[in-house]
């Protein structure tokens, strides 16, 4: 008898321990639809410039995988860096991504984005597709966002798609560039990087 | 001599590249994602300067003037632009085979040149005819196979491949109907200068529509000439492939290496 109600209270708590779990994991449209509005709400407010932009470098850092895109921009030289380059070059793209992003997205005011559809590639990815609403000024532009979905509980964005151009490609083939003019040497990246931060 | 110059150079650069597998959309898809040679990266980047400087002093502030001016004027000569492109888009889609979107296409052009007064307003669309995306005699020498070749900055006209380069060659050997009545052809109705001027008000209207994102780019760049060649290069490939579909999810395998949680 005893053993019975045991069990019978084991398996009430692993079912609302399974329940607490399961809702802490988040569909890849809905985080992208919570991130989007966290932002909006960022650049809508009547705040300074620096204060919008130090708001929008804690939504990246909690909602990008900048590590998983920096390694991708660094495309066939990646397996070439010691474990000390990796450290360095992470920090350096930390710095140059949160500073690009921030001033990309500062200019906004108040930008609406309407979620649409998602399409799941595989286990790690779902490809979230939006659109930012047009205004005055500028025509709708189509946005689609790569969504790391290995651990569901915490996805994280990979890649925007703005109207099919690759964001992390760009930037990989910039990089790419940068090394190659340089006879593949991967300090004239960290170089760049050090005086585009600088700046 | 130009065409013959041209055509040499295209011999030269296609030959690095060589010829793509013409079996198929998956061929065509895999050729198509295969990087571009930079084969004269040296002088492309002299002339992209060239552009740049070009652009700053002249086509940035008109493109900037033609903004002030008020909307509907903007859009009316925005459409009548899209409207002339049917010419060259009609021809395009026949030689690719897509024949529905040709006989779109040529409705939509005849709706537009006539009720909607030389291409001003766009009731074509609200007959259900919706735009279709543009095509080029390079587009359709993709779709037949062709490789891109090497990529190539061209004074003034700006980002282009030796393939793309070469195929405009018959937009002005015949394959331009508009070409035809106003540059080729002494016609009463229309000149040289309605030529020139249209393609001229195309670049500034494109440029207008694009200020913000080419000065966000520059500002962001730490390689301004690699981040344009890499946008163009991605945009052409959207376009030969005319996918709907984002072009990176077609070759997954650079990220499918990086795991980070």
């Amino acid at each position: 008898m005893f053993f019975k109600v045991k069990f019978k209270i084991s398996l009430t708590l692993f079912f609302l321990l399974s329940l607490i779990v399961n809702s802490h994991s988040i569909e890849p449209n809905e985080f992208v639809q919570k991130t989007v509005n966290r932002a909006s709400e960022a650049l809508s407010n009547k705040i300074s410039t620096e204060i919008k932009i130090k708001k929008l470098k804690i939504i990246a850092k909690e909602t990008v995988d900048i590590r998983g895109i920096g390694f991708y921009t660094l495309g066939k030289y990646r397996k070439t860096l010691t474990d000390n380059q990796k450290d360095q070059y992470i920090s350096l793209f930390e710095e140059y991504f949160l500073k690009t992003f921030s001033d990309r997205l500062a200019e906004y005011t108040d930008p609406k984005v309407r979620v649409d559809s998602y399409e799941k590639l595989n286990e790690n990815y779902t490809i979230v597709s939006s659109v930012l609403i047009a205004t005055d000024k500028r025509p709708e532009v189509k946005i689609d966002w790569r969504i790391y979905t290995k651990n569901p509980e915490n996805p994280l964005i990979r890649d925007l798609i703005i109207e099919g151009l690759s964001l992390a490609r760009t930037q990989k083939e910039e990089f790419n560039s940068i090394i190659q003019s340089n006879d593949g040497d991967i300090n004239a990246l960290f170089s760049s990087l050090k005086k585009f931060n600088s700046k | 001599m130009k065409k013959i110059l041209l055509a040499i150079i295209f011999i030269f650069t296609i030959s690095g590249n060589g010829f793509a597998a013409s079996e198929g959309s998956e061929d065509l898809s895999k050729n198509n994602n295969k990087p571009v040679n930079d084969c004269f990266e040296g002088l492309n980047r002299g002339i992209f300067a060239f552009n740049k400087a070009l652009d700053d002093a002249i086509v940035e502030p008109l493109a900037k003037g033609y903004r002030k001016l008020p909307s509907p004027i903007r859009t009316g000569t925005s459409n009548v632009l899209d409207n002339l492109g049917n010419l060259i888009t009609i021809p395009n889609n026949i030689l690719q085979g897509q024949l529905g979107s040709a006989g779109i296409n040529s409705l939509r052009l005849l709706i537009n040149t006539t009720i909607g007064i030389v291409g001003i307003f766009d009731p074509a669309t609200s007959f259900g005819l919706e735009k279709n995306g543009k095509e080029d005699y390079g587009q359709t020498l993709a779709s037949w196979g062709v490789g891109p070749g090497c990529y190539i900055v061209l004074p003034i006209l700006g980002p282009s491949t030796a393939r793309d380069a070469v195929a405009s060659i018959a937009s002005f050997s015949g394959g331009d109907p508009w070409y035809n009545i106003t540059v080729r052809n002494d016609t009463h109705y229309v000149a040289d200068f309605d030529y020139y001027a249209s393609r001229v008000t195309k670049g500034v209207d494109f440029r207008s529509k694009n200020i913000e994102a080419f000065d966000n780019l520059e500002k962001n760049s730490m390689d301004f000439y690699a981040s344009v060649k890499s946008l163009y290069l991605q945009d052409r490939r959207q376009k030969i492939l005319n996918s709907k579909r984002i072009i990176d999810t077609l070759d997954d395998s650079d990220w499918e290496e990086i795991e980070t949680n």
